[in-house]
């Protein structure tokens, strides 16, 4: 993918670049393209944009392509990148305020089953104080309308009693709740 | 030596085994370990991944919740450990963070005390020397490759456990309880993580490499110090998986604990047929 300045000014959003580096406090314009991020990252392979792309992408102001591109989902979010940039440029941030952009405003891009599952992740946090596992990941095949994977494997962890029938009991769940709500705000 | 106890969700359900494990060794090696009351989820990945200031609350609860009572944390999950860690590291570094989470979470927090995980604890506070010492039935015959994972040395500058290319500190805790432990390639490759629940097919092939790795150096088992590195592997091999443990099972078993034994009925994979070749069960 090649893009010219000129290219850029015409098609980019300027206030996009401007405001990643903004919210997530990292030094993009750092990056010299040396592809450390991309040849590291455990799942390149199944990713639309390599990491390095999705910076460049991100100074170009591409916000659309880059919001709906698969990486910002599949980022395992392992840190092998920021352990590894030889110019200190927090990848897993920028990815990080990429995903929470992308929801806050709602854009749906190719990889729509993960946001679910985070949704359904914090909802049991939310509603729990605790993950529960087990109604988390009933509703989240109700909400993928996955009903028949890995039904054996869930059998064998509730019989191994690796699965709990019973939410947990936080005390402080109302706690967890107020927190929930203050943050549902401005990012 | 006390400190606060952040088990994590995990260590309560699908980890079971590696809370009751690290428990029993703990209280083996006068590691006093108090659970610190009415702790939250620290929101995993699931929580920075798509909200900032959420996840920093989420830790910070738990990080207060300590501080009352004057502890360094310790901890068994590397993404909660990191989770904690990250919160400690930014609030120590950004006093508007500082005070937005005291507002986020209604309680003081000042970053005192920090947050460890306890292989960090067992190899680093305790001592390997004192380990050796503990060893009843040493794990002779079993050959081992210890698996990082990601959480536990990424980021270094946050972590600061360890080197985060090839670390150390397993090895040498294997080696102490005198199993055969092997170097390989795979030690802080990422098994895919919470990818497992939504994209299994990326999970197969990482946890596959992984498990390539191993049998490519002679490992007949795997050691792993994560919930989450730990079920992909039970859970995503394909035939003739190679069984994995956590490290504190197997600190328990050449310590001679008697309840090891009831840890492992519970993996998806089982070691019993392994251990029982090597007459360790």
């Amino acid at each position: 993918m090649q893009f010219t300045s000129q290219q850029a000014q015409e098609i980019g959003n300027p206030t996009f670049a401007k405001s990643v580096k903004e919210i997530s406090g990292t030094t993009l314009d750092r990056c010299y393209q040396c592809l450390t991020c991309s040849l590291g990252c455990p799942v390149n392979f199944a990713m639309d944009y390599l990491p390095n792309q999705i910076i460049r992408m991100v100074q170009l102001g591409l916000k659309e392509q880059v919001l709906k591109s698969s990486t910002i989902w599949l980022c395992a979010t392992c840190e092998t990148c920021v352990a590894r940039c030889p110019n200190e440029v927090d990848v897993l941030r920028v990815m990080d305020t990429l995903r929470e952009m992308a929801l806050r405003e709602g854009v749906k891009g190719k990889e729509t089953i993960i946001p679910i599952f985070h949704e359904t992740f914090l909802g049991s946090i939310r509603q729990w104080g605790r993950q529960h596992e087990l109604s988390m990941l009933l509703l989240l095949k109700l909400k993928t309308r996955d009903i028949f994977s890995d039904l054996g494997l869930g059998v064998k962890m509730l019989l191994k009693g690796k699965l709990k029938l019973l939410p947990p009991g936080v005390k402080g769940s109302k706690d967890v709740k107020a927190i929930f709500e203050k943050t549902k705000g401005e990012m | 030596m006390k400190y606060a106890y952040y088990p994590g969700c995990s260590l309560e359900s699908t980890a079971k085994e590696y809370d009751l494990s690290v428990r029993a060794v703990c209280r083996d090696l006068a590691v006093e370990l108090e659970e610190i009351e009415d702790w939250n989820c620290c929101g995993a990945s699931s929580g920075h991944c798509t909200n900032y200031r959420l996840s920093h609350a989420l830790a910070g609860r738990n990080l207060a919740l300590a501080e009352r009572e004057g502890l360094d944390i310790a901890v068994a999950c590397p993404a909660c450990f990191l989770r904690l860690k990250s919160t400690r590291h930014e609030v120590r570094a950004d006093a508007r963070l500082k005070k937005e989470l005291a507002e986020l979470i209604d309680l003081p927090y000042e970053a005192k005390y920090d947050a460890k995980h306890l292989l960090d604890i067992i190899c680093h506070e305790v001592g390997i020397e004192e380990i050796r010492q503990k060893v009843e039935k040493p794990l002779t015959g079993l050959k081992l490759v210890s698996y990082y994972g990601c959480f536990l040395v990424r980021p270094p500058k946050v972590t600061q456990f360890d080197d985060p290319e090839n670390p150390q500190s397993m090895d040498i805790l294997m080696d102490a309880l005198g199993a055969e432990v092997v170097d390989w390639s795979g030690k802080v490759d990422c098994c895919g993580g919470s990818l497992s629940l939504t994209r299994r097919d990326i999970v197969a092939k990482l946890v596959e490499e992984i498990a390539d790795a191993a049998r490519g150096v002679g490992a007949e088992a795997i050691v792993t110090a994560c919930p989450l590195c730990q079920a992909n592997l039970e859970s995503r091999q394909g035939s003739q998986a190679l069984p994995s443990f956590y490290f504190s099972e197997l600190m328990g078993l050449a310590f001679g604990l008697k309840e090891a034994n009831t840890w492992f009925r519970r993996h998806l994979v089982s070691p019993v047929a392994l251990l029982a070749s090597h007459g360790l069960l």
